[in-house]
């Protein structure tokens, strides 16, 4: 039996103070964003009204549901919620595609080798992700690399429309994105006991047969991490359509902001945030007991 | 010489995706031109522009300031959260607290901008209201955002170093008599030290490259650099962006330079059957 650890003297302080913080600024702040998507918006400074009232003794409390009858009675909205959801769900497979094989060829390189991939698929994480789409900019626009290298080649006469459209947000989203699928693929890929594999293709099971039936079914976790890790931020995203997305890209990032920065409507901004945090509460439950789960099993 | 199989091609076909774009960029920074689609020959002209550009030189120096105490308090907090998480079992309210430590590294930047937001404009009304006190939002509440997001990030790292540590060390200083903060201190924290490195960095990177949250938080006065990058680039392209751009990608290159040796370092020292035995794959017969 393993002896368990004496408990540290400074038990309640090692867990108050990351506890107090992470509480104050991360927990109670999704609180007011609640209790202000229930007020009304006023010209004032902060621009909402109060939502509790005391006067002549005697405390009222007026919710107002407005904000949220406004969400689904204009249909800008529930497009966005629905645009949002669809970017990400074809975004997370398209990573998925792409970063699986090569999660699965870092993982099968020599122990030196996989440090130097690794690091090159970490590399972009560390620049700011306004850097990366700003280089996409420079290539898709309508005088750019791209179209400025098709027409020299003879291939297109005239300029293709490209920046602006659903297609450079998805090469945006796909090229911001890939790195959060990749590792945690490779960090369960790598644990694979290679012998499984030819257990299974001395059985008789052919090369491809052996990967379907034997490492993907045993990679699932990572599968549920590097997808939660590309869905859950890519619903919120903003800098992505903002940048690289025209007219035609609903995103609900990008309404929100709107609302917020340029509508000034703090109240509906706020409505906005909690159902979309509504939406993402299952996805965000999966990534947590996935990651518990492993966690545990270490 | 073996055939390349499906993996390998799909690696290198992703790697160059990732690394054209950036490669381009930093070419374009290079030209002369003033436009930026055509090329006019070879000038560090953008660069030198750059220095004289005072705005932007103040909004560097800015976020480094925020950068740096950034990642020092969330080495701080992150090391704690990491060691409440992987060495205390039990105690009241846990699976909240580990809840609220991993759920920063998936939530939507626009939801954490505007509650954090929301927080600061409340906590103004209630230090008004009682202290008669000014509370102003600029640099200090952009470092609380960045803290706290960079906290989860720091957490992770440090507390999978912390899972596969061998605790009979930890246990033996205890049993010669050392107490618990001095066998941290002396016995843990050296053991952990390269993953507090990797997370000061971590967030050091993490709060230089926020434009979400310091847009939301951020108060007159302290615009950072992405913020300053982000109204120069909505109104397109532009050579001294390319330039500016390019010397980020300079400074994360080193910084990943600098990351590759200290997990070479960490990585000799874990591993402790020679690199061989552990790559090399029996073929069956």
């Amino acid at each position: 039996m393993r002896r368990r650890l004496p408990l540290p003297n400074g038990k309640t302080l090692v867990i108050s103070i990351p506890y107090l913080w992470m509480f104050l600024f991360f927990l109670l702040p999704f609180v007011i964003v609640l209790k202000i998507s229930f007020s009304q918006a006023a010209i004032a400074i902060p621009p909402y009204e109060r939502l509790f009232e005391y006067s002549n003794q005697a405390l009222t409390i007026v919710l107002n549901m407005g904000n949220y009858i406004f969400l689904t009675q204009d249909s800008l909205y529930y497009a966005a919620y629905l645009g949002s959801l669809k970017i990400a769900l074809i975004t997370t497979l398209v990573c998925l595609l792409l970063g699986y094989p090569m999660a699965y060829a870092i993982a099968r390189a020599p122990r030196d080798r996989q440090l130097i991939y690794l690091l090159l698929i970490m590399m972009p994480t560390w620049t700011a992700i306004l850097i990366r789409v700003y280089a996409w900019m420079g290539i898709l626009s309508a005088n750019g690399l791209l179209n400025s290298t098709l027409m020299s080649l003879g291939l297109i006469s005239t300029p293709l429309q490209i920046l602006n459209t659903n297609t450079a947000v998805y090469i945006g989203l796909v090229y911001a994105y890939l790195p959060f699928m990749v590792l945690p693929l490779y960090a369960n890929l790598v644990k694979h006991d290679p012998t499984l594999l030819e257990a299974a293709q001395d059985l008789g099971a052919g090369r491809i047969k052996a990967f379907w039936k034997v490492t993907v079914p045993l990679s699932r976790a990572g599968i549920v991490a590097g997808s939660m890790l590309v869905f859950i931020p890519v619903v919120g995203e903003f800098v992505v359509p903002e940048l690289l997305g025209g007219p035609e890209t609903l995103m609900i990032g990008k309404v929100l902001w709107q609302e917020f920065f340029n509508n000034r409507d703090w109240p509906v901004a706020s409505a906005l945030a909690i159902v979309m945090l509504a939406i993402l509460l299952i996805p965000i439950t999966l990534f947590h007991y996935n990651q518990a789960r492993e966690m545990e099993k270490k | 010489m073996r055939r390349p199989d499906f993996s390998s091609v799909v690696l290198w076909l992703g790697l160059l995706f990732i690394y054209l774009p950036m490669v381009i960029l930093v070419i374009y920074s290079f030209n002369a031109s003033r436009l930026v689609t055509v090329w006019g020959g070879w000038s560090i002209h953008w660069y030198l522009g750059l220095l004289d550009n005072t705005q932007l030189m103040n909004a560097v120096k800015r976020s480094l300031q925020i950068a740096f105490y950034t990642a020092t308090a969330a080495v701080a907090l992150g090391t704690l959260a990491a060691f409440a998480m992987t060495r205390i079992q039990q105690f009241r309210g846990r699976t909240l607290f580990s809840g609220m430590v991993t759920a920063p590294l998936v939530m939507p930047e626009v939801i954490t901008g505007l509650s954090l937001l929301l927080l600061f404009v409340a906590l103004a009304q209630v230090l008004e209201f009682f202290l008669g006190v000014t509370f102003d939002r600029g640099m200090l509440t952009i470092w609380i955002a960045h803290t706290t997001f960079s906290v989860a990030y720091v957490a992770i790292v440090v507390s999978s170093r912390l899972g596969e540590l061998d605790q009979s060390i930890e246990e033996a200083a205890m049993d010669l008599g050392a107490p618990p903060w001095k066998t941290f201190l002396l016995i843990t924290v050296p053991m952990i030290a390269p993953s507090i490195v990797a997370g000061w960095l971590l967030s050091f990177t993490l709060s230089l490259d926020d434009l979400v949250l310091a847009s939301f938080v951020s108060g007159p006065g302290s615009t950072t650099l992405p913020m300053e990058i982000f109204s120069a680039v909505r109104l397109g392209v532009k050579p001294e962006i390319n330039a500016i751009a390019s010397v980020i990608l300079f400074a994360v290159s080193v910084f990943t330079l600098l990351m590759w040796f200290i997990f070479r370092r960490a990585d000799k020292r874990s591993q402790l059957p020679p690199p061989e035995e552990t790559s090399r794959r029996r073929t069956p017969a």
